[in-house]
């Protein structure tokens, strides 16, 4: 029998892998694609609980993270490609210093 | 029953494939174990019920952003740099108390909360086009006016970004 502690705990497992990956990748392009991780996560514990209350509130706060997080991604991938541009690499310690 | 060995069978395959984004070597690897991690979570929705947010899933977040990620992976050179030993290490370490830290809050948090089985609530629509339609340009229709904003600002900071200068060209 399926509850709902089922579906909270396969997000969360998903949500601490995602939060490892954040912590220990050092490309910036990885560390992006652990936080979309973690966002998906989150879209899992909320449809969870929309079908548990039996509302759809939960899947429309699900369409607005997807569209959130394609905006995020946007501008993200933006930055990393400026910062590919100027210093080089996309090392997360390659930006040591307020100017270079 | 049947129930019990697709959602066992979906989240293995999505849980592996989210292993596989955080441990893989090369960044297209990432890529694409997270593309099959967003498969099974789409599966996973379908099998709760929420048919639209898993067709959007596959259409905009497989479709959509992780191509925009496999594009910037094209363009970029993006070997990983040879780190030190020591600092990839203290790195996972610190990472994975911090997994297991989280895991460990969930579990004392989802015990006190009770057993409740996942059976199809009374007044439960399925979540289809129709229903989240019904919702979303009625009640909810502000924040989708402002979500379009965000996205539009979020294509002009993009172009803005990512744009050369002009006298370079």
């Amino acid at each position: 029998m399926i509850t709902l502690n089922h579906y909270l705990i396969a997000s969360g497992l998903l949500f601490a892998i995602g939060l490892v990956g954040v912590v220990s990748r050092r490309n910036t392009l990885m560390i992006l694609l652990s936080v979309e991780l973690m966002l998906n996560a989150a879209n899992l514990s909320f449809v969870a609980f929309s079908r548990y209350l039996g509302h759809s509130t939960g899947q429309i706060f699900v369409f607005f993270i997807m569209l959130v997080a394609a905006a995020e991604v946007t501008v993200g991938l933006a930055i990393l490609i400026v910062m590919a541009r100027a210093v080089g690499k996309t090392d997360a310690d390659a930006l040591k210093s307020l100017r270079w | 029953m049947s129930d019990a060995i697709w959602f066992y069978t979906l989240t293995t395959f999505m849980v592996g494939s989210a292993l596989g984004v955080v441990l893989a070597r090369k960044p297209i690897y990432a890529v694409l174990s997270l593309v099959a991690t967003l498969f099974g979570m789409a599966s996973l929705f379908i099998l709760l019920g929420a048919f639209f947010v898993a067709a959007i899933q596959i259409l905009v977040y497989a479709g959509a952003i992780l191509v925009l990620f496999l594009f910037v992976v094209m363009l970029l050179d993006l070997s990983d740099e040879a780190a030190p030993q020591k600092r990839t290490l203290t790195l996972r370490a610190i990472g994975f108390v911090f997994g297991a830290a989280f895991i460990s809050k969930l579990y004392f948090a989802l015990s006190f909360f009770p057993n409740s089985p996942l059976a199809i609530h009374e007044s439960m629509k399925y979540g289809t086009a129709r229903e989240i339609g019904k919702l979303l340009f009625t009640v909810y229709w502000l924040p989708f006016e402002l979500s379009s904003m965000l996205v539009l600002v979020g294509i002009i900071g993009a172009v803005v970004l990512a744009k050369r200068k002009l006298d370079e060209s």
